[in-house]
């Protein structure tokens, strides 16, 4: 599951992730990461069956989290070209046996780097 | 050994064999090319991609009291109007003068779906011609002629782009991640019309194509070509085209483009044709080249074939890089099965190229004027070391009458650069020592960049000033805003 965590100026400071990582036990991967002085914002992918423990944990700490349920979606215009595919960090697209380009939404992390790169300005984000 | 017409009178009899590229060389490989050149007649070819040197020429017909077009727009998109009263071209890439993303392409797209389109013109008011502007808005159906004539369309083949430098390019082939961050090609290989007929023997002036949808025609070589990256000139009526076949899109940072569909069916003629069609993926080769060096001729990283390419992984420096292809294989396949469709219903004769087309490689560069490098405007550079005090710069800067210092360290290499608006700074900070006034982000050139390289840097970061510097980042000099407004006249 993804998660969108929002730090304020107190938790920004404490090594929040290793702690809920050592207390659950849970493998937590950083896909995205924006931290100031004063506030910060990661993106994290933790296993389904740690997800409840995890989120509980982090909450309890003083973290804002947010599952992310919405990811990239396409329209009609797209033409199928590939474009995106070597720009997703995550490899989201993916061509299907029609060489027809298809998401794997789940592993979308919100960079948004594809939406700037369709040529025919085919990818959003639903909201 | 079969002709055309006696293919044409199959197809007019409805008992014509055709296949698609990607069919054929399957059909090569099992039952032998004897069978195929028996059996087969004709092959589809196809290709989608962004094809920038694409247009439309119009007639308008005549206003009442007539005009002769002095400029004329379409959608706020320009078309060229140096022609007789009412023609214009348009081209795909030009932008519109008041809307973001939308260019020529989106006009040409729009008028394709049925869509009225604004145009706007002024004229010269001369005696035969006396009226001076117009307003109002037309449709494919009010113009006359609507032609599209495409310089350059279905790249044989293409260099394929990455990015050594350490910054993002916006370039025509896509988004380019910095240092070696991913790869994207242009064509679709093996089953692209001209890698199949390779000697150009039945593709020439005259062949009749699959045009976006429409019949048309092959009207001689394309512009750049140069086997085997060779290109066609084609023509076809937008009125029959169909917006499945054409879709306008835009490359970030470059400029707006149109993807382009072409079918090209090759007539199964003798077993040298066959030879040719059983071409793969991995007998098509071209170089990556490096877009992160800003000359005409880009460093080759290294030769690849398309059967690399579609992998969608391709090695470089021993590192995985991943691609993009820009042009669809998708909508290339359905362009394969339409023409096929076309043909066996009858719909689609093949025709005899009256001309072929050259078979020599020849491109040659732009004929320029000296081009000036870097090296002959540098000057030698006044430089500094990071422990000399915020004093001792500002005595610099004034014996020696400029405004820039580089930083260097004993061996002359480049640390950071002060100018007199730094000293400024440290007056201000009370600061002491050069080190923790200087810039240490410092934007260079070497020496045998272009100066026009020089100029855009110097524009792009709103500076007066760049040091040379060698691939060591030794400092070799300075060039200076000054110096080349001086030699350009500005």
């Amino acid at each position: 599951m993804l998660f969108l965590l929002r730090f304020d100026s107190k938790t920004v400071r404490e090594p929040i992730i290793s702690l809920a990582a050592i207390k659950t036990g849970a493998l937590i991967n950083i896909l995205r990461a924006d931290v100031g002085a004063r506030k910060g914002e990661l993106i994290v992918e933790v296993p389904d069956e740690k997800a409840e423990n995890v989120l509980e944990l982090l909450e309890k700490m003083g973290v804002e989290v947010q599952e992310i349920k919405k990811s990239i979606a396409k329209k009609e215009s797209c033409v199928h070209c590939g474009a995106c595919l070597s720009i997703c960090p995550t490899e989201v697209f993916y061509f299907n046996g029609e060489k027809k380009i298809e998401l794997r939404a789940e592993k979308c992390i919100h960079c948004g780097a594809c939406i700037k790169v369709c040529p025919t300005m085919a990818l959003y984000f639903p909201i | 050994m079969k002709t055309i017409e006696e293919i044409n009178e199959k197809i007019r009899q409805g008992d014509v064999c055709v296949v698609t590229a990607e069919e054929v060389k399957e059909m090569i490989s099992e039952l032998g090319p004897e069978r195929v050149l028996k059996e087969v007649d004709v092959v589809t070819t196809g290709t989608f991609g962004a094809m920038c040197s694409t247009g439309a020429v119009f007639n308008f017909g005549h206003s009442d009291p007539p005009i002769k077009f002095k400029k004329v727009w379409l959608n706020d998109v320009e078309a060229y109007a140096g022609l007789a009263a009412v023609d214009a071209f348009l081209g795909a890439t030009k932008p519109s003068e008041t809307k973001e993303l939308y260019g020529g392409s989106n006009v040409i797209e729009e008028l394709v779906a049925g869509k009225e389109v604004e145009l706007k013109a002024i004229g010269y008011g001369t005696d035969c011609y006396p009226r001076k502007e117009i307003e109002t808005s037309v449709s494919l159906e009010d113009i006359n002629q609507a032609e599209m004539i495409n310089p350059r369309n279905a790249y044989q083949r293409y260099r394929a782009a990455t990015n050594s430098s350490d910054r993002l390019l916006r370039t025509y082939m896509g988004t380019l991640l910095p240092n070696y961050g991913n790869l994207t090609f242009a064509g679709t290989g093996e089953i692209s019309p001209l890698n199949n007929d390779p000697e150009y023997r039945t593709i020439g002036v005259g062949t009749r194509i699959f045009l976006c949808g429409a019949k048309g025609y092959v009207i001689g070589e394309g512009t750049q070509h140069s086997p085997p990256f060779g290109t066609l000139m084609v023509k076809g009526n937008l009125k029959e085209m169909s917006p499945k076949f054409i879709k306008a899109c835009y490359f970030p940072g470059y400029a707006p483009s149109i993807y382009v569909g072409i079918g090209i069916p090759i007539p199964v003629l003798d077993e040298d044709i066959v030879k040719a069609l059983a071409v793969r993926d991995s007998d098509i080769k071209t170089t990556i080249v490096d877009f992160g060096v800003a000359r005409r001729v880009r460093p080759v990283v290294r030769e690849v074939s398309y059967a690399e390419l579609k992998s969608g992984k391709v090695e470089i420096n021993g590192e995985e890089v991943r691609v993009s292809p820009l042009s669809s294989f998708y909508m290339a396949e359905k362009i394969m099965r339409e023409l096929k469709k076309m043909i066996e219903r009858g719909e689609f004769l093949l025709s005899t190229p009256v001309e072929r087309l050259k078979r020599e490689e020849v491109f040659r560069p732009m004929k320029q004027k000296e081009i000036k490098v870097v090296k002959d405007v540098m000057v030698k550079a006044v430089t500094i070391g990071e422990d000399w005090t915020v004093e001792d710069a500002a005595r610099l800067l004034i014996e020696k009458n400029v405004n820039h210092l580089p930083v260097v360290d004993e061996e002359g290499f480049l640390k950071g650069i002060v100018t007199s608006w730094d000293i400024a700074k440290a007056v201000f900070r009370k600061s002491n020592k050069v080190r923790d006034i200087m810039t240490k982000d410092v934007v260079t050139v070497y020496p045998e960049d272009p100066i026009a390289i020089a100029v855009s840097k110097l524009e792009k970061y709103d500076i007066s000033a760049l040091p040379v510097i060698d691939s060591r980042r030794k400092v070799l000099g300075i060039v200076t805003s000054e110096a080349l407004s001086k030699l350009l006249g500005r």
